[in-house]
């Protein structure tokens, strides 16, 4: 089976200092990989270097590209890198106002995605626009309201909708709960894991939370300083932590 | 001071050979923003100094000069700016739309079909047609750039879901030449078909120091939805002075009883009109 990721030594120094430090790994279609660790671990710098917003110092990610099959996503010309951002890939920014445009109407932000590839026919877009905004619960008569008038769980929603109305097939996850209040968080997270199944995604879901990696994720990477000092299946790092690191992280969840 | 003392047409020689390289680079590339160093002008930006400095760099002692301000050759602006070139270069001006070879405009495009040998230089505002929905100048280059055009129809679904129809009623953007979309400048939708034109069409903006060209005989479509397509609307009335029936029309009040009368924008269109009935 070809890989849908495999990243070799990716590095990325913001000066003398290291963003990330020789990360590897492969994923595998349909798999979900979490990312843990501290603050200023590298999680999110290596988020960004993987999504292409950012330009790693070294190494490589190869993508398993639908017509071409495995192409490295580094030494790639830009239109095409911004074409797959647009289609195959999908990124959810943490902070909802991030990801979405505040002052287009629901429609329109679970549309542009479709028009950014060609779709010129309002109705048709209309309709998957509105398909879309059930599919993440959100009611159809707030098609044309603003983001702004949206509580942070549906904004959050929403902007789930919008990366996935072009059927992704990876989407990179940067604290998709944080923020957000712990039964909106639960929802949240039984739809994502609903949508992943059902359509079959791959994902990377960087967080700071161990129960969202519990629930999402099949496999799990640990960072510290920059290094991947633990990987493995999510509950077997869990549960068996080798790592001091990780035993200290596993040991700090609070309990109710 | 004389006029003597400006050089032909108020610019220096080395400012209107630069403007006219930029010239030439955005007819080579229809559509396509090229950055130019405006100069100050004597007239404050907004008033037409990207077209001032566009038209300055094309005139010839030839030429016949016409500026037009929404359509009407009496306005402030046009009086001054045609007032302005009269001075400076001495040139011929008119109000003839077939005289001029080089004609100025603020916001309309003649009624009168104009033909080649003809320019017609716009004054334009804002050249980004992407600027309101992307902030970020460096983004918008990139989107240029790559072709991604996308976000252009949001604005036009935005339009629709909120009044039923795309409401933008000028500056409407279009595709040039299947490559770039453009900013047509604030002209009302009404006059884009006739962007499609034998004459050269320039766009000059002073304060964004950008210029931008349409060649003759350019293909120029209008963005539009399948199933919304582009609609020049005008409003439903004849002119209450030469009964044109297909030209755009100001509205104006005639009184506070609520009198109103619809009259041509173009004001030598409109002219011609009448002075041919009578004649006839």
């Amino acid at each position: 089976m070809t890989p849908l990721l495999d990243v070799r030594d990716l590095t990325k120094h913001y000066g003398a200092r290291i963003g990330c430090a020789d990360v590897s790994f492969t994923l595998y279609p349909g798999e979900v990989l979490g990312i843990v660790g501290e603050s200023g671990s590298g999680k999110t710098t290596l988020l960004n270097c993987l999504a292409g917003h950012q330009a790693p110092d070294g190494g490589s990610v190869v993508f398993d590209t639908r017509t071409e099959g495995p192409r490295d996503v580094l030494s790639m010309p830009e239109p095409e890198r911004r074409m797959l951002g647009r289609t195959d890939w999908a990124f959810v920014h943490q902070n909802a106002r991030d990801g979405l445009r505040m002052r287009v109407s629901a429609g329109g932000n679970v549309g542009e995605r479709l028009m950014a590839v060609g779709a010129r026919h309002y109705g048709n877009i209309r309709e998957r626009s509105i398909d879309w905004l059930d599919r993440v619960e959100i009611a159809a008569d707030r098609v044309d309201d603003r983001p702004a008038a949206f509580s942070g769980g549906m904004q959050q929603r929403l902007q789930i909708a919008r990366n996935l109305v072009t059927g992704p097939r990876l989407v990179f996850m940067d604290e998709p709960t944080g923020g957000l209040d712990v039964s909106v968080q639960a929802r949240l997270l039984d739809l994502i894991r609903g949508l992943v199944r059902r359509m079959g995604l791959s994902a990377i879901v960087v967080t700071h939370d161990l129960a969202v990696v519990r629930l999402l994720a099949d496999r799990l990477m640990v960072m510290k300083d920059g290094q991947v000092i633990e990987s493995g299946l999510t509950d077997q790092v869990l549960d068996d932590p080798q790592a001091p690191y990780t035993q200290l992280l596993v040991s700090s969840v609070l309990q109710v | 001071m004389t006029d003597q003392a400006y050089n032909f047409a108020y610019l220096d020689e080395q400012t209107k050979r630069m403007i006219r390289r930029a010239i030439l680079k955005g007819i080579a590339v229809p559509g396509y923003q090229v950055p130019f160093a405006s100069r100050e002008m004597p007239m404050p930006y907004g008033w037409g100094t990207g077209g001032v400095q566009v038209s300055a760099a094309c005139l010839t002692p030839e030429d016949t000069f016409k500026v037009i301000d929404q359509g009407a050759d009496d306005t402030t602006n046009a009086v001054s700016i045609r007032k302005f070139f009269e001075k400076t270069a001495g040139v011929a001006v008119t109000q003839r739309t077939t005289e001029a070879t080089v004609i100025q405009t603020r916001h309309r495009i003649p009624e009168t079909p104009l033909s080649d040998g003809q320019i017609l230089v716009y004054q334009v505002p804002i050249p980004e047609p992407l600027r309101f929905l992307e902030p970020r100048e460096t983004e918008t280059r990139k989107m240029h750039a790559l072709e991604e055009y996308g976000l252009m129809h949001v604005k036009l679904y935005e339009d629709i879901s909120r009044h039923g129809e795309i409401s933008t009623a000028y500056a409407y953007p279009v595709k040039v030449e299947g490559r770039y979309v453009m900013d047509p400048s604030p002209i009302p939708k009404f006059d884009n078909p006739r962007l499609e034109s034998a004459a050269i069409q320039l766009f000059g903006a002073g304060r964004e120091q950008r210029i931008y060209a349409i060649p003759p005989h350019t293909r120029v479509v209008s963005l539009d939805f399948e199933d919304y397509p582009f609609d020049p609307s005008k409003a439903p009335h004849p002119c209450a002075l030469c009964g044109a029936e297909d030209t755009y029309l100001d509205e104006l009040i005639t009184d506070d009883t609520g009198g109103r009368m619809f009259v041509c924008s173009d004001t030598d269109y409109c002219a011609s009109r009448r002075e041919a009935g009578e004649a006839a």
